[in-house]
């Protein structure tokens, strides 16, 4: 933190930080990579989370599951518990220490360990140290498979129209929707379709779903709106809060559409068995 | 804060007055269109004016950097715009509270023998409550920025910072006019803006005393400058024999050229506009040869709670803000409650950070958790705040104990709910624990089915979410097992 | 302890041991994509003040004054407010000493003077200008004793003589010819329109405070 600060005094006014240059990428894939489950991946849909890992044992890469983990502890810091965060993420930060990327099929947990994790440590150089090692190799999923893996998906699927929803900090920290764009773009018989407001929050924002459920449930009344509007037969995601989210909106609206995990669409379109 | 306090008891469900305004705004049919169509249309207008991104990215940053550097010698640019405004023969006021500033306009109101003020728009002016203040004591305060003035005759407070009538349609201003003005009723805007020309004219004419605010303080050269579109700013400092402007110690920038990012900044951000119609820089009152403009100006710089904000690194931040709206604009909170539900000065994601330091957090304690912190406030805010760090920041200081230690905030513990701390400790303990969260993921999955239909809050707008049968760690460590 | 005191020194307090931040002004940023071949100045002024409803012509030194004649003459207009101590309000005295030429006033005596009539029987003002800027379609005023603040604001309608040379392509430009820095007069003024509000329902209105009309004469003088 301290080298947003033109001088070292802890007080100093402070500037945003420089324009970043867009992120570079490995010219090659990696022979090994970790996977970051991430919680709600976890409990809720760890399917997606078994299609993110065939997808990159796909390309021939050796995915490591370190048991130990659990959550990024981006709940906890959001509701500005933040002792609790940092104990929790201190605890993730140990178990990723071998060179390889971390890959992780949620963009806000993936922005989370890269953008984050240095406000949480900002006072502990040495974790510090550790924290920009793990944020210089975190890969949100789609992002690593288009940008890494340069992947190049053949479609063995019947024609289907899809919404893609990306989660706000994946869009405005890990330009996910971009990635997730790319990916869908290869699939032939696929058309991504447009949905009204595409780029305003769904509503979810973690504990605000329950902290404030009026205005969350008239955000995803909307969103869910927009969905079912767009004409697609289904929706897409690449972040378990979202999906949780919609899905729980459309379930209870007795709708017909649902959503789901772009790594499994992407796992199924491709011709996946399992 | 010297008593020994009680440490309340927060029940995260209890529905404290903003949430129930944000249900009643939720349910207001005309509010949710009015916002919306007005919100989607300034979010075009913006990205129009905006469109070359490299510029648009570049001058933000400038904007961030150009704040900051009057921030960081905000004391000696005080003293400097003082020095130079008195120079200029500006006569320069200081306040720490709302209470001094209003004392202030009231005493040269006094002086002055003054019965009626007209007002230019002033934010400020609006935490000043100045005109209920004065009212109260018998000088009237009559708003002249056409938005203002329909609200004013409404009895209402503005619900947007650039356009205050914002929630307002033509039916209920041709209304307001009829009904106060004793207009024949109409709804033709062009007629309804005539009427309020009209009207105004006559009262800048005869009024006493003229009020402003100001977008930017020139310290280099003891300026004022401010901007519009509808010509009561200028008519409100240069007809009446006494103008006095009202601002926060933040205004302050460094260099006459400092201005023109901030301007471009602020017009493109607010209203997607190159310029507003009028930039009208004040260095003066009517000096001996000239033949109009006001015989005394006077600048009020009000603290109300800014140097809080200043005390804190981070915070401090904050006071980058150039009040041009764009991060109400893009919040899918306000848009879908309005202004009036924040219940404060300031709405939208400024209000939320601002509003703490000017009035506590025990007076505003769910403002910083108004939000799904989405950071779409953050991606336009043309001086690059942090929103959404800022709001985490606010929701930290919100659930400490009270009396914990530094306490930085007035109303700091304002949302402290020890059992909210517990439960988030238990979390703690099982995601550091991989021991424990096995055997809560165990249980978890193997019990899911016995997750309740209802989940308080989240059931209201969604089905009962239900783990799966298995977790990922447990079929990742079979699949992953089973390679060679 | 004043009010001044205490707050300077909760400032100060706060920034103790800080250094102020280096003045990172960006020229190019705001000078480059505000650049215009001269050629081109002009018409970028006319579209983006046309494009708020202002009307503007291109006029040479000679034909002007004939030019505000039938500016009047289209309003059903027969009185200007002008400012005979300058050149351009000489012009006009000279020129319409005859009858049937529009009566011409001078606001030549504090407005305390005569601000009934100023408000209440003045349809129309012309005033000189400093110059203008191509990038956001602005008239620069410094408002003297010759035309006083009032004279474009008050009456509806405003007529503004600008000279083609004088057009400046951005704000920084303007700034640093005329070194604004060294001294500001007691007001300066841009403007880049009539007077306009979009207050109810976010419909565009003209007219609200200020002028309704908005009148330039682009006077061709390169």
């Amino acid at each position: 933190m301290n080298d947003l600060f033109h001088n070292a005094a802890p007080n100093a006014t402070r500037t945003a930080p420089p324009l970043a240059p867009p992120r570079t990428y490995p010219p090659q894939k990696p022979t090994q990579v970790y996977l970051f489950g991430t919680c709600v991946v976890d409990l809720f849909y760890p399917e997606a989370g078994m299609d993110s890992i065939r997808l990159l044992e796909r390309e021939g890469i050796r995915v490591h599951f370190p048991q130990a983990q659990s959550c990024c502890g981006q709940p906890a810091y959001t509701s500005g518990y933040t002792e609790e965060a940092r104990a929790v993420a201190r605890t993730q930060l140990a178990l990723f220490a071998e060179p390889w990327p971390v890959v992780v099929p949620s963009g806000s947990c993936a922005g989370m360990l890269r953008h984050h994790y240095a406000e949480l440590f900002a006072d502990e150089p040495d974790t510090l140290r550790q924290v920009r090692d793990l944020a210089e190799r975190t890969y949100e999923l789609a992002e690593f498979l288009l940008h890494v893996c340069q992947v190049d998906y053949q479609d063995r699927g019947a024609p289907t129209k899809v919404a893609l929803h990306t989660s706000c900090s994946a869009r405005r920290e890990m330009q996910t929707h971009l990635h997730g764009r790319a990916l869908l773009g290869q699939l032939q018989a696929v058309e991504r379709v447009d949905h009204d407001h595409e780029s305003e929050c769904c509503g979810f924002g973690g504990t605000f779903s329950v902290r404030m459920p009026d205005i969350s449930g008239a955000m995803v009344a909307d969103k869910t709106r927009a969905l079912q509007d767009s004409g697609a037969a289904q929706v897409l995601t690449a972040d378990c809060g979202c999906l949780m989210n919609i899905n729980g909106a459309l379930e209870k609206q007795r709708a017909a559409l649902r959503g789901e995990h772009l790594a499994s669409f992407l796992w199924r379109r491709i011709g996946g068995a399992v | 804060m010297n008593e020994m306090l009680k440490i309340p008891l927060t029940d995260i469900n209890a529905a404290p007055p903003f949430k129930t305004r944000a249900r009643q705004a939720l349910g207001d049919d005309q509010l949710r269109r009015n916002f919306r169509t007005a919100m989607d249309s300034l979010m075009t207008k913006r990205l129009a004016s905006m469109s070359d991104a490299d510029e648009r990215e570049r001058l933000r940053e400038l904007g961030n950097r150009t704040r900051a550097r009057a921030l960081s010698k905000l004391p000696e640019l005080l003293e400097r715009l003082e020095a130079n405004l008195k120079r200029n023969g500006v006569q320069v006021h200081w306040a720490e509270t709302t209470a001094e500033a209003n004392a202030i306009v009231q005493q040269i109101a006094e002086r002055h023998a003054a019965k009626l003020l007209i007002k230019g728009k002033s934010m400020v002016s609006e935490e000043m409550d100045m005109n209920h203040v004065l009212g109260a004591q018998g000088i009237d305060c009559l708003e002249s920025d056409m938005g203002e003035y329909i609200i004013q005759l409404a009895g209402e407070k503005p619900s947007h910072i650039i356009m205050p009538a914002i929630h307002l349609n033509r039916q209920q201003v041709g209304t307001l006019f009829h009904e106060h003005l004793a207009e024949p009723y109409t709804t033709d805007v062009d007629e309804l803006i005539q009427t309020g020309r009209r009207v105004l004219r006559q009262k800048f004419f005869e009024a006493d005393i003229g009020i402003s605010g100001v977008n930017f303080a020139v310290a280099e050269t003891g300026t004022l400058l401010l901007v519009e579109n509808e010509g009561n700013g200028r008519m409100s400092t240069t007809v009446p024999p006494v103008h006095i402007a009202v601002t926060g110690i933040e205004k302050v920038v460094e260099n006459l050229r400092d201005v023109v990012p901030l301007l471009s900044l602020l017009t493109r951000s607010a209203l997607g506009q190159p310029i507003t119609t009028y930039v009208n820089m004040i260095s003066g009152p009517r000096k001996a040869e000239e033949l109009d403009g006001p015989r005394e100006v006077h600048l009020v710089l009000l603290d109300n709670g800014r140097s809080q904000a200043f005390a804190d690194s981070e915070l401090r931040q904050t006071l980058n803000c150039i009040r041009c709206g764009a991060c109400m604009n893009h919040c899918p909170v306000y848009t879908r409650i309005g202004g009036h539900a924040y219940g404060e000065v300031y709405p939208g994601p400024i209000g939320a950070i601002i509003t703490p330091h000017l009035v506590g957090l025990e007076q505003a304690p769910d403002h910083p958790s108004a939000s799904s912190l989405c950071g779409a406030c953050g991606e336009v805010c043309p001086v690059k705040i942090p929103i959404p760090a800022l709001l985490r920041r606010l929701r930290e200081e919100n659930v400490k104990a009270p009396n914990a230690e530094p306490h930085l905030l007035r109303g700091q513990g304002s949302k402290f709910s020890a059992r909210e701390r517990w439960t988030w400790h238990a979390w703690q303990n099982l995601y550091t624990s991989p021991l424990l969260y096995r055997g809560f993921s165990y249980l978890a999955t193997r019990f899911g089915r016995f997750t309740p239909g209802q989940l308080g809050p989240w059931t209201e707008h969604h089905s009962a979410p239900r783990p799966a049968a298995r977790s990922l760690h447990e079929l990742a460590r079979d699949h992953l097992e089973k390679r060679p | 302890m004043s009010a001044r005191d205490n707050i300077l020194a909760k400032l100060r307090g706060s920034l103790q041991g800080t250094q102020p931040l280096a003045d990172t002004f960006d020229e190019a940023l705001v000078t480059e994509p505000w650049r215009y071949p001269p050629a081109e100045r002009v018409a970028r002024l006319r579209t983006l003040m046309e494009t708020v409803h202002t009307e503007t012509h291109l006029t040479t030194a000679a034909d002007w004054p004939a030019l505000v004649e039938r500016v009047l003459a289209e309003r059903g207009l027969d009185q200007l407010l002008i400012a005979p101590g300058t050149p351009h309000g000489a012009c006009l005295v000279e020129r319409w000493q005859g009858d049937g030429s529009p009566r011409w006033k001078a606001y030549d005596r504090p407005v305390e003077e005569w601000k009934a009539e100023l408000f209440n029987d003045t349809p129309a003002s012309l005033t000189g200008t400093l110059g203008a800027l191509a990038s956001t379609g602005s008239l620069v005023l410094w408002p003297d004793r010759q035309e006083p603040r009032l004279m474009s604001l008050v009456p509806p309608l405003h007529i503004a003589l600008l000279r083609a040379s004088t057009v400046v392509d951005n704000f920084y430009e303007l700034q640093q010819q005329h070194r604004w820095q060294d001294g500001m007069p007691t007001n300066a003024l841009l403007i880049s329109g009539p007077s306009k509000t979009a207050d109810i329902e976010q419909v565009l209105a003209y007219g609200a405070h200020g002028p309704k009309d908005l009148v330039v004469l682009i006077v061709e003088d390169e």
